[in-house]
């Protein structure tokens, strides 16, 4: 007996090995698979980075140009490769400079961890030099955070980080490791991966009661209408929506960041629902008999006036987070539950449909929208190229294959409403936070997200001016991201609205760009401008062709609006075809 | 219609914990009235007492907010019909007003208030009970040369709890047993139906 014990211990002991807490840290990154790092040194982190620079050939260290694009790469990165990014900042000012990218994160549900050094833990609270209080600071706006400040920590606190950040609805997650802790050797036992933490329940049971009446409620329908958000790609549940509208035949709309979850072409894709989405999908929710939600959480952009949404009809609402249910919308149903699992559940009692009237319905609303907004959009009368007919070319020579990657503004809406989608995970936007300079960052992480697809990332020609010195990073990595700058000259969307509520006074909205080319010129980034239709398709080609990241300026019409709106304030019925 | 809800929250203890539950207030600009914080007949899980003045639908998505929080075990909201609540205060008072006002004696004595600490020039009165009984009697004093007053938050009990330790067995379960009811507002949302 005692001898057994005495083995027992050795062979733990053996185990156990005597290591720093920044190299803990390593061994946790390379246990959760983690391959690709974007961040930026600084004093509080430097025991971090020296141990990264023993990892260099398993941990790839992408050093960005600035925190804030450290954090956009690795949403960029999480959104195409499903996996969760990892960011390195330092404390203070490096810290800090993460807060936007955290909170677009938080509000776009991405997985995220964030390693943060900090000051000596002797030093909190003393205003010591690069000392913010960034667990406060970013509190509500992460899913989770933590301060280490003793090495023993650092394990079990990055392996709740990864679990909590990926899980259930996943969200961004900040570790802030004082240096102490970051250079104090400790007995390392080896990683142990979370996967259950008591006061946390990523996933609500699923309620079957509340299926079948979800079921009853479908096979009654005349009218039924799916609307579709990020919930079904960050579930993975692609197949099980497509298996579920295809069974009951209803018609489907997406929410900005559900785009690209079903193809574009797919016959019950009836488009994109909110304030510059598509007619049918808005006026036709207000005349549905039966609402379906599925991983969207109704935000003002998309229900337009609360009141006035959808009255008339019975709601059923999917989602894996039950503070989302009846948070906007009251539901009749609510559904909760991960969608992989409940959609199935779901199409198994669902009667097989087809609701052809419904579906024309539909129709009929495209073509009216075809009609007055989208033809002219698509072929503009006069000299001056819109963005839609900018986009639908890029269409035709990527074939719906390429990840869209968009910044914030009108570009955005029209390259989320124009783009063309064969596969999920291809949409990259800042949805709830409405991110400028979101793009150009994005389009880096996505690139290494997915290498082995084309990335374009089409930007205006104000967010591109927020985060243009990520160009830097494309220098030195060489990350082969497309670059399209529609170039208005104005920041757009302000002054569309300027235009339509404002009675046309263009408050600083009139913006300057310096030489978009010679600057991407100076960063080794090769490049064109074009501002005549007859050159856009060889341009676009040669922009595409091109073996690394390239920059195509197109210049677009100044003063063009995004339509169809619906106008702060109104119901989505009221949307404006022109 | 707004009124006075008492929130209880369980929870890990935390560092932190504290700040996250009450920005949740706070970014929608709710008043806390009173906070408590406490540790449970449960060893490791602490108990927020939370009491705000707002309707029932703000209350409830307040409390799924709160429960999202990863170190929430459990949050539940109840009127003040079904909880047994208390809170106390101190009070101090000259000493020589007690000693020569026989009025002051009987009123302290007919309000149930405890000496905690008599000084020649001061003594600290201590009461316990629900919020108008503690306010009915600084009134009574005030006229008598109050000196200083404060008050603690409430604390409450549930009445129809049984406690957390049955409750914290099903969290820590690695897999929830088919009997555990997550969110059991579900089962009282007789509107849950309502076609």
């Amino acid at each position: 007996m005692e001898t057994l014990e005495l083995i027992k211990e050795e062979t733990t002991a053996s185990k156990v090995e005597n290591i720093s807490g920044s190299e803990a840290v390593m061994r946790a990154l390379i246990a959760e698979g983690v391959e690709t790092i974007f961040g930026y040194p600084g004093g509080a982190i430097m025991p971090i980075y020296d141990a990264l620079f023993d990892h260099d050939e398993t941990l790839k260290h992408i050093l960005v140009r600035h925190e804030q694009g450290a954090i956009h790469a690795a949403q960029g990165f999480a959104r195409t490769s499903g996996k969760t990014g990892v960011v390195f900042a330092t404390s203070g000012p490096g810290a800090t400079n993460l807060v936007t990218g955290l909170a677009d994160a938080q509000i776009d549900s991405t997985p995220v961890v964030c390693i943060t050094g900090q000051v000596f833990a002797h030093l909190l609270g003393t205003d010591a030099f690069q000392e913010t209080d960034v667990i406060n600071i970013t509190t509500p706006i992460t899913k989770w955070n933590y301060q280490v400040t003793d090495a023993n920590e650092i394990p079990s606190a990055l392996a709740k980080a990864f679990y909590i950040a990926s899980s259930g609805r996943p969200g961004p997650v900040l570790i802030d490791i004082t240096k102490n802790a970051q250079v104090q050797k400790f007995d390392f036992a080896g990683y142990k991966k979370c996967d259950h933490i008591r006061s946390y329940r990523p996933k609500p049971i699923v309620r079957k009661e509340y299926i079948e009446e979800a079921a009853k409620l479908i096979n009654e329908a005349k009218k039924p209408f799916v609307l579709f958000g990020q919930g079904i790609i960050l579930g993975q549940a692609e197949n099980e929506f497509k298996a579920f509208i295809e069974k009951a035949g209803i018609p489907s709309a997406w929410t900005i960041l559900g785009l690209s979850a079903l193809p574009t072409d797919h016959p019950l894709n009836v488009g994109m629902l909110g304030m510059h989405g598509n007619y049918g999908p808005n006026v036709l929710t207000n005349e549905c008999d039966v609402l379906i939600a599925i991983g969207m959480r109704f935000d003002d952009r998309v229900t337009g006036r609360l009141d006035k949404y959808a009255k008339q009809a019975k709601i059923i609402h999917l989602d894996i987070d039950p503070a989302e249910i009846d948070k906007n919308v009251k539901a009749t149903v609510p559904v909760w539950g991960d969608c992989k699992e409940t959609l199935p559940l779901l199409t198994e009692l669902v009667d097989r449909k087809e609701h052809k009237e419904w579906l024309q319905k539909f129709r009929e609303h495209t073509k009216q929208e075809e009609e007055i907004v989208i033809e002219k959009e698509m072929h503009p009368s006069g000299e001056e190229m819109s963005m839609a007919e900018v986009v639908d070319v890029l269409n035709e020579l990527t074939g719906g294959n390429a990840v869209i990657v968009t910044d914030v503004g009108q570009h955005q809406m029209v390259g989320c409403r124009y783009a063309k989608f064969n596969q999920s995970k291809s949409n990259v936007t800042s949805g709830g936070l409405g991110t400028m300079g979101f793009g150009l960052p994005a389009a880096i992480g996505a690139k290494y997200g997915a290498p082995e697809r084309e990335v374009v990332a089409i930007i205006g020609d104000g967010g591109f001016q927020m985060t243009l010195q990520e160009m830097g990073t494309i220098m030195q990595y060489g990350a082969a991201v497309k670059i399209l700058i529609l170039n208005n000259n104005f920041l757009g969307m302000v002054r569309q609205w300027q235009e339509l509520f404002n009675a046309k006074r263009y408050s600083f909205v009139d913006i300057q760009s310096p030489d978009f080319v010679t600057i991407a010129k100076g960063y080794g980034i090769e490049g064109k401008s074009i501002n005549s239709r007859k050159d856009l398709k060889a341009a676009l080609q040669q922009m595409l062709d091109h073996k690394g990241s390239y920059l195509l300026e197109v210049m677009v019409g100044k003063e063009n609006n995004v339509f169809p709106m619906v106008p702060q304030g109104c119901s989505v019925a009221e949307i404006r075809l022109k | 219609m707004k009124q006075e809800f008492t929130i209880t929250v369980y929870t890990e203890n935390q560092i932190g914990l504290l700040n996250r539950i009450a920005i949740i207030f706070t970014r929608r600009k709710i008043n806390i009235d009173s906070l408590n914080t406490s540790p449970t007949e449960v060893d490791t899980v602490h108990r927020f007492t939370i009491v705000i003045n707002e309707t029932e639908d703000v209350v409830r998505k307040l409390c799924r907010q709160i429960e999202k929080q990863v170190e929430v075990l459990k949050a539940y909201y109840n009127t003040n019909d079904e909880i047994i609540w208390q809170e106390m205060a101190l009070y101090k008072v000259p000493t020589d007003v007690i000693a020569e006002k026989a009025k002051v004696e009987r009123l302290l004595r007919e309000r149930g208030a405890r000496v905690v600490a008599i000084r020649q020039d001061y003594t600290v009165f201590e009461t316990s009970g629900h919020r108008e009984e503690i306010e009915g009697l600084i009134k009574a004093l005030e006229q008598y040369s109050l000196i200083e007053f404060v008050r603690t938050a409430r604390i409450a009990i549930i009445k129809d709890s049984k406690g957390f330790h049955a409750k914290l067995k099903e969290f820590e379960s690695e897999q929830p047993a088919e009997e555990l009811v997550e969110n059991e507002f579900l089962n009282q949302q007789d509107k849950v139906f309502s076609m």
